[in-house]
């Protein structure tokens, strides 16, 4: 049970761990771990609520139908499994400002909420525009071995990597 | 809405949403314990400070890639590989490399993040990207045809495209994979 109450595992044990949760995924329910699709089905869905029905003819909610399903549960699931591993290891706590952010650019919390609102525009807009995320294609499709998934893949870290130092080390 | 014949439909569905929380569960448990749940970790990766979120992730693709085949090869499993292109790999990759940068989630970490109890995650993040997917919605009828379609090469697989044996990919990329993890234990990371 100690394994449990840890605060960290080792990576590899993770990554394994989530390898092996991969087998399950495509024996069991016939499907690769991803996770973006979530986020632009949920926006068409909360969208709906505003404008009806008229958005499910959107052509991408055709292609990516408005429903809940296994993966909106998946989500919804990553949640609730990092909920019980943080409060285990007593590794939860409520934070607002996360401490490298806060050394380059102060504890305050509406700057950090904006560049956080910003980022997320980019990354669900890109996360569309590649069709798959760190999950769907880093590590779901890179295993896979799909090119659209290894360039896509490459590309995220590309452009993260750039970012991130562009970031810090100009800005910060 | 559904044929008579599939009267077992709804009884699936129940199934597989269920499946879907169950593995989402473990995935959001292994992540938080891996640490990929908050901010600082993926920055420092970004910034090539800690190697956490690679190792992790190459563990995961080295691990994957072997079952997977080797089940593929048994018949018990078929593949679901994207359909791509440069215009939306390329383009689409760096631009969601900017976002990660910025926001420092992911859209499966992010989701533990919430679970981790940060609040710029639940706050300014999980907005910020229903917002820029439903952009990409409202632009996507533009884009689908155009820069969306450039390059286009399909389902592809790396076996399909150099048209050899599955195993004479997959045994040299283990191999990468392996070395490269091993050269950033030695390196000191």
């Amino acid at each position: 049970m100690e394994y449990l109450t840890a605060v960290r595992w080792s990576p590899y044990a993770v990554g394994i761990g989530i390898g092996i949760l991969s087998w399950l995924s495509f024996l069991i329910s016939r499907k690769p771990i991803a996770c973006s699709t979530t986020f632009a089905k949920t926006s068409g869905m909360i969208e709906k609520l505003f404008r009806g029905k008229k958005v499910d003819l959107k052509p991408y909610y055709q292609k990516e139908k408005l429903a809940v399903d296994w993966q909106w549960m998946l989500v919804v699931g990553i949640i609730i499994g990092s909920y019980i591993s943080a409060r285990l290891s007593g590794d939860f706590n409520r934070q607002w400002v996360p401490s490298v952010w806060a050394s380059a650019f102060g504890g305050g919390p509406a700057l950090r909420i904006a560049a956080a609102l910003a980022g997320g525009i980019l990354l669900g807009f890109g996360a569309r525009w590649a069709d798959g995320c760190t999950s769907g294609h880093g590590i779901s499709g890179t295993m896979q071995l799909a090119v659209s998934s290894w360039i896509s893949g490459i590309c995220f870290f590309i452009g993260g990597i750039i970012s991130a130092h562009i970031i810090f080390k100009i800005f910060g | 809405m559904e044929t008579a014949k599939a009267t077992d439909k709804p009884k699936r569905e129940t199934a597989s949403l269920i499946q879907g929380l169950v593995f989402g569960i473990l995935f959001g448990f292994l992540l938080q314990k891996g640490g990929a749940t908050k901010y600082d970790v993926i920055i420092e990766q970004l910034l090539l400070e800690d190697f956490t979120v690679l190792k992790i992730m190459l563990s995961a693709v080295l691990t994957g890639m072997i079952g997977i085949y080797a089940m593929k090869e048994m018949g018990w499993v078929k593949l679901y590989p994207k359909s791509g292109s440069a215009g939306k790999n390329i383009i689409g990759g760096l631009i969601f490399g900017a976002g990660f940068a910025l926001l420092g989630y992911c859209p499966g970490t992010i989701a533990g993040a919430v679970g981790n109890g940060y609040l710029d995650a639940a706050a300014g993040g999980l907005a910020g990207i229903l917002i820029g997917s439903g952009i990409f919605a409202e632009l996507y009828p533009g884009l689908r045809r155009g820069i969306l379609a450039k390059g286009d090469f399909g389902d592809l697989t790396l076996p399909k495209l150099l048209k050899v044996n599955d195993w004479a990919v997959i045994v040299p990329v283990a191999a990468l994979i392996f070395i490269l993890l091993l050269s950033i234990e030695r390196a000191g990371f």
